[in-house]
Parts: structure tokens; sequence; C-alpha cells
């Protein structure tokens, strides 16, 4: 879509005639890419238009607009417009589906492997390797956890758009009143339950709760990790293994605990005052409501708006496997090329672009790519080196502790499979099972496993039906020879 | 045919060709193109690919298929005959001769223009089982009998009946349709009902209820099949009220998963199209059933 552009006399006349052609290409749903891309297209302006839709409109938008300004300025052959795009997911799979999906799409790292699994993304190992780089190098400029994120069936598929790492927060102010230390957050998970009961108030006359330590379901948004943080594995590559692995069954009767401990009713109706407001003004951790949370490198920013001058501290997450003490949780927005993308060069060079940066920066002007968005948003840089400038002036108080955790080997992200987010959904009616007491663990668990083992096993058919899985492997094989 | 009349049939066909095509491009490929992916392994994404009924086989043993049915049939066996019985208590209320009526009316409509989005905003906040309104009011009163309200839409016994009482508040275009109706049966026969001796719930049992059956009959059937569809509401509630995860997987622990929505995720999340497909049919064999069943009850009633 070129903006602000005129048409010429001669081209009205065939306008019918393209948007008949462009109606048919829509309508004929189920025929992806019908042709690949072989160059891209140079607009009238005599630079190439890069189409890019991304989800964020608010900070996270400004951020990476000013990426884009940047990137526009940095040369003068592509042109990156933006499109601020609700439900950016559903948008790009029909756009896909009907030959005209932007050149760059902003996603979430979930979508990877089911776009991929359908043939819809374009890897990017040859752009990698035209600008003289293996896909090892490129991946190995990020931090591991990010490097997997941007892989699937050992292929890179996406740049990061803008990268997440998950931590302990902490309300100090809380921890002064119920006489904890406010600077030594729990090293343990025993730790962390004591401190939950020290930190969990009622009041007097009625019994009700008023203030809680901790809260598993607060904010509720990933409650798989748990199971990871114990030590378990939800996926081994070629089979669902939720019900398999003792660890998880572990993780799922410590989330029963704090039901049994404080009262499912009373713990429900507590909840229902914040519930689903983690980010805003009514967030139970920014009213002092929960004392501890796991939130995102982007909290800090909420915080500032709703709750200026909040006295809260970040840490790693309490051991729970003995001897490691640097879990985290890695997340991630990313930047694909739909296949079918009509300038798909040029949409490499942006993404290459925003995922780099200046090294030397020293000022806030030198900042560049990924370091520029992520200086924005107040978040920290998913790539291994960090300029002078950005790591010394970064905004969030806490930076230095995500940047540990980034590097962390213990970092894990969503499991790669194409059906992750029916996974996500089932483990999430056995979190609520679980912590509402309407089934014991090893009874939720057991038909989760039975639910996506049977799933699995329908999708990995329905890939060999598409001729997916062999051609996948045939991909997997081409990059290993090229190694 | 003489030419004059052919010549007025093209003219027709001219006339509504827009339609015809319109109606040929957005409503009938869709449906007859939705029927041959039901029997596909579709994801939008790839090619169909035809595997006969297996779509419809899976339909049999799919326990969301049967949860999310179960919860859908539910919801509309509480909240059409609730409805129903509301709007036409309202409308006999409205229908008496008293001041301010024709404000009364208006009061009692309003909510039905509301959006479906900010009124779920609003019942969210009512149904608030910390902060909320309702809990607000009858605390005290529970408490007498040493009980404590429910918390709502975060209570998987409490959702649905939450959801139910909620409709009530879009009662009003029922209740503008019962007015219409009850101001067409004839005034005679309530004089004749009086002069006999009838009491007001005879009246309204042999000379109302028979008056307005066929306008009963339209909101019922209208009610159940807008009640079968559900999805707003609880798209927006279950997710809101339940931590925003946005897995709209009817939460808490499915309570809210109705048939509408577990047809959208398994399309647009799943990317399983051609099992969707085979999901809207089947809503599409439920409803003409429950309809048709709805006519066959009301034969003797309606004329």
């Amino acid at each position: 879509m070129h903006l602000g552009r005129r048409e010429p006399s001669n081209m009205k006349r065939a306008i019918p005639a393209r948007w008949l052609a462009h109606a048919c290409r829509v309508l004929a749903l189920g025929v992806i890419g019908v042709a690949p891309a072989l160059a891209d297209v140079v607009g009238k302006d005599g630079k190439i238009h890069v189409t890019y839709w991304e989800k964020w409109v608010s900070f996270e938008g400004i951020a990476m607009q000013a990426t884009i300004d940047a990137f526009n300025a940095s040369q003068d052959k592509i042109v990156v417009d933006y499109y601020p795009t609700s439900q950016v997911d559903r948008k790009v799979l029909v756009a896909t589906a009907g030959g005209d999906p932007p050149d760059v799409a902003g996603l979430w790292v979930q979508n990877i492997a089911t776009f991929a699994d359908a043939n819809a993304l374009m890897p990017l190992d040859d752009f990698i390797r035209e600008d003289g780089m293996t896909s090892e190098e490129w991946l190995a400029r990020y931090y591991p956890a990010f490097a997997h994120i941007c892989t699937y069936r050992g292929q890179v598929f996406a740049g990061i758009s803008t990268p997440a790492v998950i931590a302990l927060h902490w309300n100090k102010t809380l921890f002064r009143e119920a006489g904890l230390d406010p600077e030594k957050p729990p090293r343990t998970v025993a730790e962390l339950n004591e401190f939950a009961r020290k930190l969990t108030k009622r009041d007097p006359k009625t019994g009700r709760l008023v203030q809680m330590g901790f809260l598993p379901q607060e904010p509720g948004w990933w409650p798989w990790i748990f199971a990871r943080w114990f030590g378990g594995e939800l996926f081994d590559g070629e089979r669902v293994t939720i019900g398999t692995d003792p660890r998880n069954l572990e993780a799922l009767r410590w989330v029963a605990s704090y039901t049994h401990e404080y009262g499912r009713d009373d713990v429900r109706t507590f909840a229902s005052g914040f519930s689903g407001h983690a980010l805003n003004a009514q967030s139970g951790f920014m009213n002092g409501k929960v004392a501890m949370v796991f939130q995102g490198v982007w909290f800090d920013n909420y915080i500032r708006q709703y709750k200026p001058g909040l006295d809260y501290g970040v840490g790693p997450w309490p051991e729970a496997v003995p001897g490691v003490s640097d879990f985290a949780m890695t997340e991630a927005d990313v930047l694909v090329i739909p296949r079918g993308a009509k300038n798909p060069r040029a949409a490499w060079e942006f993404i290459k672009f925003a995922n780099s940066h200046n090294p030397q920066a020293r000022t806030r002007e030198e900042l560049s790519g990924i370091e520029l968005t992520c200086f924005l948003q107040a978040k920290s840089s998913p790539l291994r080196a960090w300029s002078p400038f950005f790591g010394k002036n970064h905004p969030h108080p806490y930076i230095g502790i995500f940047r540990e955790l980034s590097a962390s080997p213990h970092a894990v992200s969503v499991p790669q499979m194409g059906i992750w987010q029916e996974y996500n959904r089932e483990f999430m009616l056995v979190f609520e099972q679980t912590r509402l007491a309407l089934a014991k663990p090893e009874e939720a668990i057991a038909y989760c496993q039975k639910r996506m083992s049977a799933s699995w096993a329908r999708y990995q058919k329905s890939l060999i039906r598409h001729g997916q899985v062999a051609a996948s492997t045939d991909a997997r094989e081409k990059t290993e020879d090229a190694r | 045919m003489t030419p004059a009349e052919k010549k007025n049939v093209f003219t027709g066909l001219a006339f509504t060709s827009l339609w015809i095509v319109g109606l040929c491009v957005f409503t009938a490929y869709p449906v007859i193109a939705s029927l041959y992916y039901s029997f596909c392994d579709y994801s939008i994404l790839k090619s169909a690919v035809w595997i006969g009924g297996e779509n419809y086989r899976e339909l049999v043993t799919d326990d969301l298929f049967w949860k999310s049915l179960g919860n859908t049939l539910l919801y509309a066996a509480l909240s059409v005959p609730l409805g129903t019985a509301v709007a036409l208590a309202l409308a006999m209320l409205l229908n008496c001769d008293v001041r301010g009526r024709s404000f009364f009316r208006v009061v009692f409509y309003l909510p039905s223009i509301v959006p479906v989005v900010a009124s779920s905003m609003l019942w969210l906040w009512i149904f608030n089982g910390e902060y909320g309104l309702l809990n607000g009011l009858i605390s005290p009163v529970l408490g007498w009998f040493g009980l404590t309200p429910p918390a709502w839409f975060t209570d998987p016994t409490w959702a649905k009946p939450a959801l139910v009482l909620m409709s009530l508040w879009g009662v009003g275009n029922a209740m503008v349709i019962y007015l219409a109706g009850l101001q067409n049966v004839p005034k005679e026969l309530y004089e004749a009902a009086a002069i006999d001796g009838a009491s007001a719930w005879r009246r309204f049992w042999h000379v109302t209820l028979p008056g307005i059956a066929p306008v009963v009959y339209f909101n019922v059937v209208m009610g159940l099949i807008g009640s079968l569809q559900i999805f707003a509401q609880a798209y927006i509630i279950s997710d809101a009220a339940n931590g925003g995860t946005g897995t709209h997987d009817g939460a808490p622990a499915r309570s809210l998963l109705f048939y509408t929505m577990h047809l959208f995720t398994t399309a647009f999340h799943d990317l399983r199209m051609g099992y969707a497909s085979a999901m809207a049919y089947v809503l599409f064999i439920v409803i003409a059933a429950l309809t048709w069943l709805a006519t066959r009850l009301s034969r003797r009633h309606v004329e």
C-alpha cells in the first residue's frame, strides 16, 4: 500500500480490472503464496515501500515508530510504512491466505510454529547467508533464550521486535510492615511460601483476606511456567509430557497448597477485586493487595504511570529446583516475513536493522535498532552485547537483573509446537481446576495429557496430509548441510 | 411471455442484480464453501484436503464439543423462559394506564441499545465479588443466615447464572414487541371477562396469553436463536473477570465456554477451519431442530 500517491489518468481505467484481480486473490482462500516474490517492488517515488503490521499503539508503538524513522533515515531506497493492527495474528493469517500479506508482520512468539508449519512464513536463513553470515553467527548475537525463540525446526523464522523477561517483583513497603528485610527477597520456594504467610493479612472482624503475600493466579497469564520452574517438561520435541514428567505434578501440588492454606472461597472473593487488572490502576500489586508477583520487564512502565513512587524490588525466581538459582522466563514479540510478501528482501533489511545495534553508542542519539526500541520501551535488549549508553542510562531501575536473567542458561520460553495455543488453554484448565479445587492435580494433569496427546497425533497427521513434515525435515537437513 | 413482460423481467433483474451478486458472493458462496470445508482438513493457510466425515466423527467424541453444547443449552434453558417472563411482565406493567408511562417505556428500553462491550464492562463491576454493587446489597441479608455472597463471574458455579441475570438487561426489544401485541388484544374481551367475574390471573391466562400467542412464539424463537449463539458477552466477561489471559476458553474452568466461543477458538486460534465448519453446521441443525420443536409445541396455541 502506497500512501499519498495519485493514480495517473491512464491508470484509472485499469482500476476495475485490478480490483477484480485483487478480489479474486482475496477470495481464493486456501491458496497461499501464489508465487514467491522474486524481486521487490519499486514504487513511483523510486523507493521500496515495506508494509509493516504491528499490534502496538501505545508507548511500544511510539518506540517502534522511532526505530522505523531511524531506519528510513539511514538509507534512501526503502521506506517502512507502519500500520497499527489489532488482532494482528488473525489479520495476517487471512491476508496471507489471500495472497496479499504485509511485508513485515509483528506476531507473538507462539505464532511462529503454527505459521511456519503451515508454510506461511519465509525462512530468513537465505537472507542471512546473502549478507555474508551463517545462521549460527546471526543467532550467536542473541542471548540463547532469544536465539531459541527466533528459530523453529532448524531454520530462522523471526527477529525480535521486543523482548521480555519475567522476574519476581516485591513490595518493599509491605515487606517492612511484615518485619521482613525489604532488600532480601525469597531465595527458595520454601522461603516464598513462608514470606507469603507473613505477608498475608485478614480483617480481624470479618476474617476476610485484605492482603496476600503471593497468589499463583496473579497475574495468571502463564501458569505453564510453574511447571518449567519446578524443572518439568511439557513437550520433549516428539511427545506431550505433561503427564509423564513428575515435576509437573509437583508444581501443580504447590499451586493447590495455596488454595488449601488460604481457603478457596476467601481467595476467590479477595482476588476478584483486581483479577484481570494487573497493568492498570486496579492492580493488586500496585495497590498493596499482593506483596509478590512474577511480572515482566514492562511492569515498571505501568508502575511509573499508575503508582509512581511505589517502593518495589526485582529479583530472580526463587529456587524451585535445587541448584537452579537463575531460572527465568523469556518471551518476545517477533518480526516475520509472511510468505507471499511483495518486498521480502527490503523487509529483511528492516528486520536486520531492528535486530542490530550500535555497539559504540554513548548518547541517546547514537542508539540504534533494537537498543533504540528497547530503550524507549524501557526493556532489556535480547542481544548479548550492550552499548555503553544503553547499559548505563537505561530508564528501568532494575535492568541489570533482567540482563542477568536473559543470559541465564536456565531461561525458558514457550514450547515450540504448532498446537501450543490449544495446549496453553488445556494447561490453563489444569491450573484452574487445581487452584479452584475442582480436581486433584494428578487427575487434571492426566486429562490434559490424554487430550493433548490426541491433539498432537491429529496435528502430526494433518502435517503429513499436507506434506509439511517431509518439507520441514528437508529444510532442516538442507540447513545442516549448509553448516 | 410477451416482449413487454420480458422487458419487465430483465429490468427487475437488473435492479436486483447487485443484491443477487451480493447474496451469491457474500452469503451463498461462504455457506456452500463451509459445507465443503466441513469435510476437509483445512487450516486457511494450507489447501483443503478431503477427509470425508472425520470432522463429524471427531465431534461425537470431543469432550469440549459436548461441554460447550451443554453450557449453551443450559444457558438457553435458563435465559429464554426468564427473559420471556420478565419482558412480558414489564410490557404488561407498561401497558397500564399510569402517569409517566412513556418515560418508563423509554427507561426500560434504553439498556437494550447500550453496546454489548459497554454493558459487559458495567456488569463486570456489578457482579464483582469484592467490590460489586450486587454483593454490597445482598451481603447484609445473607449475613443474617451466616452466608456469604458468591464471586459470580469468577466462580464456575455462579458464572452462568450471573450471565443469565445479565441477559435480562437486554429484554427491551422483546418488551416493545410484547407491548405492541398487548395493544392488539381486543378490549371487549377483557370487558366480557370482567363481567363474567374473571380474576386478573384468569383474564391473563384466558384472554391476554391467547391474544398474544403469535408474539410470544416469535419472541421465544428469536430468543432461543440468540441465546444459542451467545458470544460477545461471554467472550468479554470470562476473559476480563479471570485474569485477562486472552485464551478465551470460557474461564472460570470452562463454565462460560459456549458453543460459538469454542467454534471461534477452534477456527482462529487453532486454525482448524474444517472442524469449525463442521461445528457450525451442527449448530445450524441444533437451532433448526429446536425451532421446529418450538413450532410443533406452539401449533395448537398460535393461529
